[in-house]
């Protein structure tokens, strides 16, 4: 048997820092969230888009709510919000109208933006405000201890559920479609490259765009449905995805056990708010 | 020919858009609010004006969403305003609450009418007094103006604006339905001076955003400025950073308080009407205040020596002055338009020296002088 040569000590490597940590409020690390979260996915997936982008961070601003991806605004050392339930949506739409030169992006989850914030989500896309919205969606409120939400399946079992969900959940790529949208997109955490494309592009594109991201939560959703750990949440998704861009939105259900779509699935311009707002205050006299 | 931003003059206009041009006056560029009766006149005026002055205007979906933007709008600089009436103004609680904690200057009007529930939507009422001091959940303090005649919705606003930026709080304009349609003369003057918002004095590296001034209120920066400032509604440390211990939540809550209530002197306002010689004091405010008026002249006839106090704050409450009014007279009559709100604090702050009597009213109409000068007779009778 031959005797293999001992790995050399490794030598003193003076601490390199991150190339992610100009973003980060590295003061306020490590994050709360659990092992095998999609959150830190879905965040340096994030940070690597605007990396990618070349933004200034004095023109960037991040708005939260409520729940584990509500945090995510704290974690950015950048302008962030962290607002009340459900209502990033309507504060950035504020700080987007008072200050047109910012990118103002909300960052948040699937209880957040679709149970006590649908309404301002729908009002959101149908005016096409020019926001990016992030949903990190993992089928129930991780933060309260894993109760039902608004994209929770039908039988899936939550703390609120426990002899499985009576409810049918929202497909959002359509509902997102449907209000008006002008970008659309899917992805999961076990993607981070096209996760980051897709956040390059809603980014990037003038109006109100949308990407959710469909994120393990093994802690709270994952161990009461039997899907393991997070590793596990993700192979589900490497053999379950479908990735086909230009969809149907209305095809893009989610049901626990069947293929589901991921991809690009509305990609359109039409004028935004504060572009109509604009060129008419300008014809009237004001700057806008 | 460019609109004006100030319309400086003398005009015939109503309550609600005398609160519309005092917010322009006072340098407001961004209104975001949800259409309620007796409010929309408020709301009309500035979907007209604001787009040709350079300001935004926006309707948004419910009440909710209309405090959140113009939050959002005040972090992105500017001097933000919403209106409403009871129903919106219920839904408004949670976001002023965030409004409170996030130390973010606003101004808030609620043109109250008959309540609860949608009550009478086109009638008046001052149901929403209480509410206006506690409504959000919590220990808060905020500072609320009740305007008696459209001048003064014109004048209130203008401060509301200049105490919103002073304490960093939400400001209220607590009026009612008959001041906001009621038509008078308001002057506007040539120029009115908008309150600056305080600024940070060091770079961003050594700024702490939630670190108070001597005064307890720490200066704002707002967003894009390079200060990257995070605001939240948990309880946070001078840094903005959330911090979970009952000794940060102390100390934070303590503070929110203790910036307005130490300065009692620039917010507190009142009117006294032929008190120098008065027995028998009416307290009340906006629209009653004006009803009480006759009263007291009814009584002066009927050779009752009485007079008005007039609450132009009503939060927070005017203890002290209430107080040395019960040591000058002896009685004292609250007329106010619900059963008995403003009324409790006027017993507290009299301390049993002389008796209260209340002439209330649920709304829906304003109180008759007879009515007060009833009301003041029997205080009268009972003091003699």
């Amino acid at each position: 048997m031959p005797v293999r040569a001992a790995r050399a000590a490794p030598e003193f490597v003076p601490r390199v820092r991150h190339p992610l940590e100009r973003w980060l409020r590295t003061d306020r690390l490590p994050h709360i969230w659990c092992s095998g979260c999609g959150l830190g996915t879905a965040l340096s997936a994030f940070l690597y888009a605007l990396d990618e982008l070349g933004w200034d961070p004095d023109t960037v601003a991040v708005v939260s709510g409520i729940g584990c991806a509500g945090r995510v605004a704290g974690y950015l050392r950048l302008d962030t919000y962290h607002t009340t339930h459900g209502r990033a949506i309507p504060f950035a739409t504020g700080l987007k109208l008072a200050k047109p030169d910012l990118h103002v992006i909300v960052f948040s989850g699937d209880g957040d933006l679709f149970a006590i914030g649908g309404n301002h989500f729908i009002h959101a896309a149908r005016r096409n405000m020019d926001i990016a919205v992030i949903c990190v969606n993992n089928f129930n409120y991780g933060m309260t201890g894993g109760q039902l939400g608004p994209t929770t399946p039908v039988g899936a079992r939550t703390t609120t559920s426990p002899f499985g969900n009576f409810e049918h959940p929202f497909n959002l790529v359509h509902l997102a479609a449907s209000a008006g949208a002008t970008y659309v997109a899917r992805c999961t955490t076990l993607d981070g490259r096209r996760l980051q494309k897709a956040l390059v592009e809603a980014l990037s594109h003038k109006g109100f765009t949308f990407v959710e991201i469909l994120a393990p939560c093994p802690t709270n959703y994952g161990r009461r449905n039997r899907l393991g750990e997070g590793l596990d949440e993700l192979r589900y998704y490497r053999e379950h995805m479908v990735i086909k861009h230009g969809a149907d939105p209305k095809e893009a259900d989610i049901a626990p056990g069947k293929p589901f779509l991921v991809g690009k699935f509305v990609d359109i311009q039409k004028p935004t708010y504060l572009e109509l707002y604009q060129a008419k205050a300008r014809e009237i006299g004001g700057e806008g | 020919m460019p609109a004006k931003t100030i319309l400086t003059g003398v005009h015939f206009m109503n309550g609600d858009e005398a609160i519309a041009e005092g917010a322009i006056a006072a340098g407001c560029r961004f209104f975001a609010a949800y259409p309620i009766t007796p409010q929309s006149e408020i709301a009309e005026r500035l979907a007209w004006r604001l787009p040709q002055i350079g300001g935004m205007f926006i309707q948004m979906e419910d009440e909710i969403a209309a405090i959140a933007a113009v939050l959002g709008a005040s972090w992105g600089g500017m001097k933000a305003m919403t209106a409403t009436s009871g129903p919106g103004f219920s839904l408004m609680m949670e976001n002023l609450g965030l409004a409170v904690m996030t130390e973010t200057p606003c101004v808030i009007v609620d043109v109250q009418r008959g309540a609860p529930s949608t009550g009478l939507p086109t009638l008046v009422a001052q149901g929403d007094m209480m509410q206006a001091r506690w409504g959000s959940h919590g220990h808060y303090e905020i500072i609320a103006l009740c305007p008696a005649s459209p001048q003064e919705a014109f004048d209130l606003t203008v401060k509301a604006f200049a105490l919103a930026e002073r304490f960093r709080v939400p400001v209220l304009l607590m009026t009612d339905e008959v001041v906001g349609h009621m038509y008078e003369r308001v002057e506007i003057p040539p120029e009115v001076p908008v309150a600056p918002r305080r600024r940070p004095r060091v770079p961003p590296e050594e700024f702490l955003p939630f670190q108070p001034d001597p005064d307890l209120v720490p200066p704002m920066a707002c967003a894009g400025e390079g200060y990257r400032v995070h605001v939240t509604g948990l309880t946070h440390d001078e840094r903005g950073y959330p911090d979970m211990t009952p000794e940060a939540h102390d100390r934070l809550v303590r503070r929110l308080v203790d910036k307005i209530r130490l300065f009692p002197e620039e917010y507190t306002f009142y009117e006294e009407v032929q008190l120098a010689d008065a027995e028998i004091a009416v307290v009340s405010y906006g629209i009653s205040a004006r009803v009480s008026l006759g009263g007291i002249e009814l009584a002066r006839k009927a050779g009752i020596k009485a007079g008005l106090f007039r609450l132009i704050t009503a939060w927070p409450f005017p203890d002290e002055a209430i107080h040395k009014l019960a040591q000058r007279v002896k009685g004292i009559v609250v007329v106010e338009l619900n059963l008995g709100q403003m009324s409790r604090e006027v017993e507290r702050a009299v301390r049993g020296l002389v008796p209260v009597h209340g002439v209330f009213h649920a709304g829906g109409r304003i109180h008759t002088p007879e009515e007060v000068f009833q009301g003041i007779e029997e205080v009268y009778r009972r003091c003699r």
